[in-house]
């Protein structure tokens, strides 16, 4: 049986998705990009051009959520299904659009660098328990203007896993797009075996920028998944109640839905988000409350009930350092892995959602690693489980050396690595007394020594350069940072 | 007499009745008081006492906003009521806006609110506003302050370019430029040639009274 998390009943899924609904109409969505307003009007809906409201009536909503598809895959550089959006799959990759890092030295933040963010890059390759890149960091030594794909272009010349990114410009949008086809081979390939979805966010409440409107219709004309991060505030930007913050939630999603499906039917899409409660003392938004735990559990349930494939960002801390706080709080990727999140975004995230951390990333990733075996549940794994091995042994405690101990400890147990301390007092204090955050420095550095270059060839890694410089010279930056050794 | 009617408007800062705020200023004026005392001795008081309620932990923001709202609109009335060269004494007039690209309201109006309520003119010209809006407002009204906030990552660039066509508008020495939203920070402030940055409404204020040089 697998174990699983359920916020809502019944009765309040149906009343919040009616209610999801009823805002498409009135208010309606207001909607600042004229492709997708004449979309939505040729589909029926009543547009009015000034005002750039949209009311959609709820057949359009219907009609695209059939033609939306329930699940597709991701695939990795190497061509092989890595990622599986969809049903009860879930799958981490760590938080995105950091601008600062946790200096490892200092403990304190600074912006971003190149070769900060290829460090993370290749860390996030070399854990296991995480399964996908994000484009993690905005590096502080580029234009402004190429901020968004200059981190894709770190990002595919050291990973292997495919990738959660997004772009902050129209343009822009169209630079990542090539330098995928560059990587992947031709459009059809890409669009055939994805390996990034891309984030586009409507801004609370019940709206839709010019920018990432275009993105979505863009991702959606080329086959290019998108993901959708509703953001309600609640209390600030929408209604304080947890249900009244998922009625936003799903109204704001199912607009995004719409336009993409309108802009192409059977593009792939997901019901993600990135929703919080509001302190109602410091006005932020914190990502360790549980309140923000719960909005967005409860909208995946609502994205499963629409049978969509699903996404949250959770598994983040508030705390300014890597202390219990920021463990304590980063125990929220437990629960997304019960909500059955396809992709839970949030692993090396804190400071709410503007630092990342290696030390943070490494601590994470035990987590991940609990989450999913916890979700793989308990399994008999044989009948009778127990009584023959029980009999045989009688009342000798000796099941060490028993073939069934051996056969099953890999499975039924998870065994972290070192930076959870299970020593005896004796062993720990002979390594050195270390804490959590002088062992976590221990794991980054021994992966980052395991670290294999990619595979990619030089072709590759050159038509790559040339489309990023060639973005950066129109943003006024005559030349790229120089890449770190591999 | 007058001072019941000081202690009232007060009273309703304090609770955050709006509409109880409207009619005790519009009473205030058929009464014939002063409305510039009506402002410095009650609507500033209850204002005041909202504040240090927050700041002892009492109050959250929910009633902070919904205090500055009430001082508003009793203000809306009072304020066109001054006689002759009676004026409410503004510490700094402010132009207030969310930048080109980016739909963020609740940041930059928790500032405006707070300006407002410590004594600013605060000018909010909305969400998603180009660099031009901004210098227009200046112009309009002469302010000698500009906030610009962004919440995306993806906009704070726009922050830049505002600060690029003021210098062009030949307004850079005129206004004093202060930047805010979740991803921007001191040192990117500096970097980007700001004149100050305040990570959440309440500082905001204390940087505003430090740029116009008011004492705090």
């Amino acid at each position: 049986m697998r174990p699983k998390l359920i916020l809502l009943s019944d009765e309040l899924v149906k009343q919040i998705i009616e209610e999801g609904f009823a805002l498409l109409m009135n208010p309606g969505i207001q909607v600042h990009n004229d492709e997708a307003l004449s979309l939505l009007a040729d589909a029926g809906a009543e547009v009015d051009m000034e005002s750039k409201i949209a009311k959609i009536p709820e057949k359009i909503a219907w009609q695209a959520l059939d033609s939306s598809p329930s699940e597709f895959y991701l695939y990795d550089l190497d061509g092989n299904q890595v990622v599986h959006y969809g049903g009860d799959s879930v799958q981490f990759d760590p938080g995105s659009g950091g601008i600062t890092i946790l200096d490892s030295e200092t403990q304190k933040q600074r912006q971003a660098l190149t070769e900060d963010y290829v460090k993370f890059i290749k860390l996030v390759e070399m854990l296991p328990q995480v399964d996908a890149q994000s484009t993690a960091f905005i590096t502080s030594d580029v234009s402004k203007g190429i901020g968004d794909l200059y981190r894709l272009y770190l990002a595919l010349n050291f990973m292997r896993k495919p990738i959660v990114t997004g772009a902050f410009e129209k343009e822009t949008w169209w630079t990542m797009k090539d330098m995928l086809v560059a990587v992947v081979g031709s459009e059809k390939d890409l669009a055939e075996l994805p390996v990034a979805v891309f984030d586009a966010c409507p801004s609370p409440p019940l709206k839709w920028s010019d920018i990432t409107c275009q993105n979505l219709i863009d991702c959606a004309k080329n086959n290019i998944p998108a993901e959708l991060i509703s953001m309600p505030m609640a209390g600030a930007n929408s209604p304080v109640t947890l249900a009244g913050a998922v009625v936003q939630h799903t109204a704001e999603s199912l607009s995004g839905v719409i336009i993409n499906q309108l802009a192409n039917p059977g593009a792939p899409i997901v019901w993600g988000g990135s929703p919080a409660t509001f302190d109602m003392r410091k006005g932020t938004t914190p990502m360790g409350a549980i309140g923000t735990w719960m909005i967005n559990c409860a909208y995946v349930q609502i994205g499963k009930e629409l049978n969509l494939p699903t996404h949250s960002y959770l598994g983040m801390s508030d705390a300014k350092i890597v202390d219990a706080q920021c463990g304590l709080e980063s125990s929220s990727a437990f629960m997304a892995a019960l909500a059955g999140a396809n992709m839970v975004s949030g692993a090396g995230m804190m400071d709410f959602e503007s630092c990342l951390s290696y030390e943070k990333l490494v601590v994470d990733a035990e987590i991940i690693g609990m989450a999913k075996r916890l979700i793989a549940g308990i399994d008999g794994r044989q009948t009778p489980i127990a009584l023959e091995i029980m009999q045989e042994l009688g009342h000798k405690g000796n099941f060490l050396s028993h073939p069934h101990t051996r056969k099953w400890f890999r499975k039924e147990l998870y065994i972290p690595s070192e930076v959870i301390d299970r020593d005896t007092l004796e062993a720990w204090e002979k390594k050195g007394s270390k804490s959590t955050w002088e062992r976590a420095q221990d794991r980054v550095d021994d992966l980052l020594a395991k670290y294999q270059p990619s595979p990619m060839s030089s072709e590759v890694k050159k038509e790559l350069r040339v489309i990023t410089t060639k973005a950066a010279n129109k943003a006024g930056m005559r030349e790229l940072p120089s890449l770190p050794e591999d | 007499m007058s001072q019941e009617m000081f202690d009232k408007l007060a009273e309703a800062v304090i609770k955050g009745e709006t509409n109880n705020a409207e009619a005790l200023a519009k009473e205030a004026l058929e009464k014939g008081l002063d409305p510039l005392q009506c402002i410095a001795e009650g609507l500033t008081k209850g204002i005041q006492k909202v504040g240090e309620l927050f700041a002892s932990g009492e109050y959250f923001l929910p009633e902070l906003i919904i205090g500055a709202d009430a001082m508003k609109t009793a203000l809306d009335i009072l304020e066109p009521a001054l006689i002759g060269d009676q004026a409410r004494e503004v510490v700094g007039t402010i132009v207030l806006g969310t930048v080109e690209g980016d739909l963020h309201e609740i940041g930059k109006t928790l500032v405006g609110t707070m300006l407002t309520a410590n004594g600013f003119k605060v000018i909010d010209i909305g969400v998603d506003k180009p660099a031009s809006e901004f210098i227009d407002a200046v112009k309009e009204s002469g302010a000698n302050l500009v906030g610009a906030s962004a919440l995306l990552t993806t906009t704070m660039i726009r922050q830049e370019n505002l600060i690029g066509a003021l210098k062009d508008a030949g307004l850079r020495e005129q206004v004093m430029v202060m930047v805010g939203g979740a991803p921007v920070t001191e040192s990117y402030a500096k970097q980007i040639g700001a004149n100050g940055y305040a990570e959440n409404a309440i500082s905001a204020v204390d940087l505003a009274m430090r740029l116009v040089d008011a004492p705090a």
